[in-house]
Order: C-alpha cells, then sequence, then structure tokens
C-alpha cells in the first residue's frame, strides 16, 4: 500500500546516496519539484536514469548529485543544449559524470525488460552507429528460430523511479493520462517508487485513456501541485516555453547557475 | 526555403515519424498546403497529431490534444516503427557526411573527451534504420557537412551503396536531403550524395563552398521553384499562430 507522505519525508526515506534514481516524464509530467527536493537533500552518487534528461538533470548534474547519467537524449527541449551536462562531460565540473548511452529505442526495452521481471530486452535496434562501441550494455544475440541477430539490452531496475501524475485518491491509487511515456515501466521496473500528483482526492472521476497505478503498486504518494512546472500536467496545467528558454540564461556560466540554486533551491523551504 | 522544399518533399498520405524543429515545421507545412491527409507521428507517443499550431516541443499537449491515439513509448518504437509501418523519417542533423550518416552525439574524434557534447541519439538510430525512407533537412555548412562524420549515430549509407542491405536494414535509408541552399540525392551506383537541385537565386558555387567534401553535381541540375503566395502565407501563419 502506498504510504502518503510529504514530498520532504518521502525523498528522504526513498532517494539514498549511491542508489540508482529515474526520474522520468517525456515533455509531460517530469517531476521537477522531486528532482529538487533530492538536491535539497544533497544527495550525492546517484546514477540519474532517463530517457530524456532535461532541464531538472541540469539542475541535478550542477548541483553535483550525479555519478553517472544512464540516458538516450540529453537537452533543453526547443531551446538547445544542457550547459550544466556539457559542463560535466567536457570538463568535469562539479565532478566527473560518467554516461552510459542508447538510443530511445534501447531505453524504453530496457525499462519494459525491468517491469516485466526479465533480464534482458530484445529489438531490432543500433545497426550500422557507433553506439554499441562504447555502452557495453548494447549486446548482439542471435534469434533461436531464425537466427537473426538482434540487439540485446539489459533490464534497467531502479532503486527508486519517481513520476508526477494528475491524481491519487487517499488509498493511493494514482491516475494519470495525456502523454505517459515511459513512467508506468519506469515505476514497475522500480524497488521503490515516488509519485508526486497535483492532488490528492477523495474518488477518481474515471478519464479516457487514464493509466492507473494501484496503490500497492507503488510505495509513496506526495500531494504537490505544479510539481511538474516549468513542464506540465494535462488538465492542471500549461508547459511553462518560457522557462525553458530563461533556464538557457541560467545554466550557461556555473556562476548563475550556483546563484540560482542558492535562491530557488537551498532558499526554499518545503512542506514537511 | 528550407522548410518549404521540405514540405513539398511530403505528399498526402503518408506516415511520417517527424522529429522538432525543421522537420516538423515542413511537416506541418506541408499539412496546411498540398498534404491535407499526413499522418504526423511524434516519439512522445501521438499517432496522427493535426496541431493548429507548431509544437515547442516533440511533448507539447497541442500534439496530444489534436492526435487519433496517444500510446506509450514504448509502443511507439516496438509497434509502430520498429515493423516498419512508417513511410518517412523526417530529421535533423548536427553533422551529415557525404553518405547521409548523422551525427548528433558530439563532435571530435574522442567519445569520451570530446570538443563539443551534442544531445545524443533519441529516436533517430531506429527512424534511420526502419522508416522506409529517410529525409533530411539541415541547414548547410562546411562544418555540418563533412567527409565522414566524427560519431555514426543514425546510419544512412555507411561508406556506400550496398552496406544497408548487409546490415539488414529494412529502410532505404537517407533518399532526399534538403538544406537552405538545394537539395541532394544519394547517386543510385555509389550512394554518394548529389547535388540535383538548387533553390532559387542559389550559385552552385555557394554550395560547393558549404560543403566539407568535393561535392558531385547532377547533369541535369534543376532550380527549386521559389515559394508560392499560398506557402508563404500558410507559412507565415503557421510561425504565427499561438
Amino acid at each position: 500500500m502506498a504510504e502518503i507522505s510529504s514530498l520532504r519525508d518521502a525523498v528522504a526515506q526513498l532517494v539514498h546516496d549511491g542508489d540508482t534514481v529515474a526520474l522520468e516524464g517525456f515533455t509531460h509530467l517530469i517531476p521537477h519539484a522531486a528532482g529538487q527536493e533530492i538536491i535539497r537533500q544533497r544527495r550525492r552518487d546517484l546514477t540519474l536514469v532517463r530517457m530524456t534528461p532535461d532541464i531538472v538533470y541540469d539542475q541535478l548534474i550542477g548541483a553535483g548529485c550525479a555519478k553517472k547519467l544512464i540516458f538516450s537524449w540529453g537537452g533543453n527541449p526547443g531551446v538547445g543544449s544542457l550547459h550544466r551536462f556539457r559542463d560535466a562531460v567536457q570538463n568535469s565540473w562539479p565532478a566527473p559524470l560518467e554516461i552510459e548511452e542508447h538510443s530511445h529505442a534501447g531505453m524504453a526495452n530496457r525499462y519494459v525488460a525491468g517491469a516485466s521481471g526479465l533480464p534482458f530486452a530484445v529489438l531490432r535496434g543500433y545497426r550500422g552507429t557507433d553506439l554499441p562501441k562504447h555502452t557495453d550494455t548494447i549486446k548482439t544475440i542471435t534469434c533461436p528460430f531464425t537466427g537473426e541477430e538482434l540487439a540485446a539490452v539489459p533490464a534497467i531496475n531502479p532503486d527508486v523511479s519517481i513520476i508526477h501524475a494528475q491524481r491519487a485518491d487517499r488509498a493511493g491509487n494514482v491516475q494519470m493520462w495525456g502523454l505517459v511515456g515511459v513512467q508506468k515501466e519506469a515505476v514497475l521496473a522500480a524497488k521503490r517508487s515516488l509519485v508526486t500528483v497535483e492532488e490528492i482526492v477523495d474518488e477518481l472521476t474515471p478519464v479516457p485513456g487514464q493509466v492507473i497505478l494501484p496503490t500497492w503498486a507503488v510505495t509513496a504518494v506526495a500531494e504537490v501541485p505544479n510539481g511538474a512546472h516549468p513542464s506540465y500536467a494535462a488538465g492542471y496545467s500549461e508547459r511553462d516555453n518560457e522557462y525553458y528558454a530563461y533556464w538557457d540564461s541560467i545554466g550557461r556560466e556555473r556562476d548563475s547557475f550556483q546563484r540560482w540554486l542558492d535562491e530557488k533551491v537551498f532558499g526554499v523551504e518545503v512542506a514537511q | 526555403m528550407m522548410s518549404v522544399a521540405a514540405a513539398r518533399a511530403l505528399t498526402g498520405g503518408q506516415r511520417v515519424f517527424v522529429g522538432i524543429g525543421l522537420p516538423s515545421t515542413a511537416a506541418n507545412l506541408a499539412r496546411r498546403t498540398h498534404a491535407e491527409d499526413l499522418v504526423l507521428i511524434y516519439e512522445s507517443g501521438t499517432l496522427g497529431s493535426k496541431p493548429t499550431r507548431l509544437p515547442a516541443s516533440i511533448g507539447d499537449g497541442i500534439l496530444a490534444d489534436t492526435a487519433d491515439a496517444v500510446i506509450s513509448v514504448p509502443e511507439v518504437f516496438n509497434y509502430w516503427l520498429q515493423p516498419g509501418r512508417i513511410d518517412v523519417g523526417f530529421l535533423g542533423a548536427a553533422q551529415l557526411d557525404k553518405f547521409g550518416n548523422i551525427n548528433t552525439t558530439v563532435i571530435g574524434a574522442d567519445y569520451a573527451d570530446p570538443k563539443v557534447r551534442l544531445p545524443g541519439a533519441g529516436g533517430a538510430p531506429e527512424i534511420a534504420a526502419n522508416c522506409h525512407e529517410v529525409y533530411v533537412v539541415v541547414r548547410q555548412s562546411k562544418r555540418s557537412f563533412v567527409e565522414q562524420v566524427d560519431f555514426i549515430t543514425s546510419f544512412g549509407h555507411g561508406r556506400g551503396k550496398g552496406e544497408r542491405e548487409k546490415l539488414g536494414l529494412p529502410g532505404a535509408g537517407p533518399t532526399l536531403v534538403i538544406t537552405d541552399l538545394g537539395v541532394m540525392r544519394p547517386d543510385p551506383e555509389t550512394a554518394e550524395l548529389v547535388l540535383t537541385q538548387i533553390h532559387d537565386g542559389v550559385t552552385v558555387e555557394q554550395v560547393k563552398e558549404a560543403t566539407g567534401w568535393d561535392l558531385k553535381v547532377a547533369p541535369e541540375l534543376e532550380t527549386t521553384p521559389p515559394p508560392t503566395e499560398a506557402e508563404l502565407t500558410a507559412l507565415r501563419e503557421l510561425k504565427a499562430a499561438k
């Protein structure tokens, strides 16, 4: 049964130094507030996993929380580069960042294998690309039926996965809809999970195309209104496109980033 | 001109896997001009999006709100892309070489210590492998058009004709490269990109000057007709729509 918790307590209990942590969200429903709480609690040596690391991962990397990143596309969508990510890869600032690089198809299948309780997934991917030369977690396997050579990628089973969703009820059943990316798979693949939600309601109203994560499949639920900002939650908020452009000016230099961190993350108290 | 030329390459009814930026502008322009029934597929999980304005990113809510279906990301890649259900993959590039191989990973020969770290692969390697054809749309310069890419993120034609078949890649690979200066197609014998078309007002010398290899020019070089009033109006409306 999911425990209804505050964001602060949930992160304190579920995310430990050295953990493998996935904060998933595909443009939509990105758990920004939870990511910033991890920074605030000064977690270290995390292996961060995400298909599309964007602003919140730039923040986690710049704040020195990460030692490794497993990903398939790292950028500021619609704007350009992630400067803190670049600085870590190119200059080891504030700490060296090991990277394990895949394609989207590879990452999606790694989560599917993780959620399915299988050791690996098979796809017709990566052929002809230079990715397998640099990524140990891409191997080839021969189909026992046809003899075709295919790519094999190992399951991802994070210590903790964190996602944001629209609603939960008081029992901790979670409802989400719209672009649901790979969030369900990330939660089901993980040992522990936290879902931050826009609101906790007495009763969940059925919504077309919704995904329900039953309370027994989730470790903790925290009510964090607007917890996806500057990303969005369909039915609740719009994407703050200006913020993505604004982030470029903050993230570009170490000084401006550090000022932002002191003011907007460490300078903010969150509810217990 | 580039958006217009890229839009013209698309025909009605095609199922197109669309990347953000120039490909998305071109695909949406095509839908608003000559190819109303173009099926736009975005890797965020939208099939048949009909956005009323340009999406700010591949996960813009307007793509989901106007789609025929919204699906998960594993589904996009496993059920729709991998089995070859998509006609055209529309990709951008940071670096492109003379055989249409695409690099969006690192600039510099040393992967571990790159000159520039780029965003990475995203959906592109499998889009380039599995779509029936790939159209690349990219601004042309000596820096971006190189003899050989530093890193193959998405396989084009390798080092020549026949390499895709050897690897068992189901799609035809890049069949069209559209830039701000002209259009290139792979030579049927060698798969090397050849300039087949220049945009109105551009000279062959200009294109060669912006290419990092000795660019071959087709004997019957065509000129892209200038944008029509209808295309320009549609493009302006698309860019102005909020």
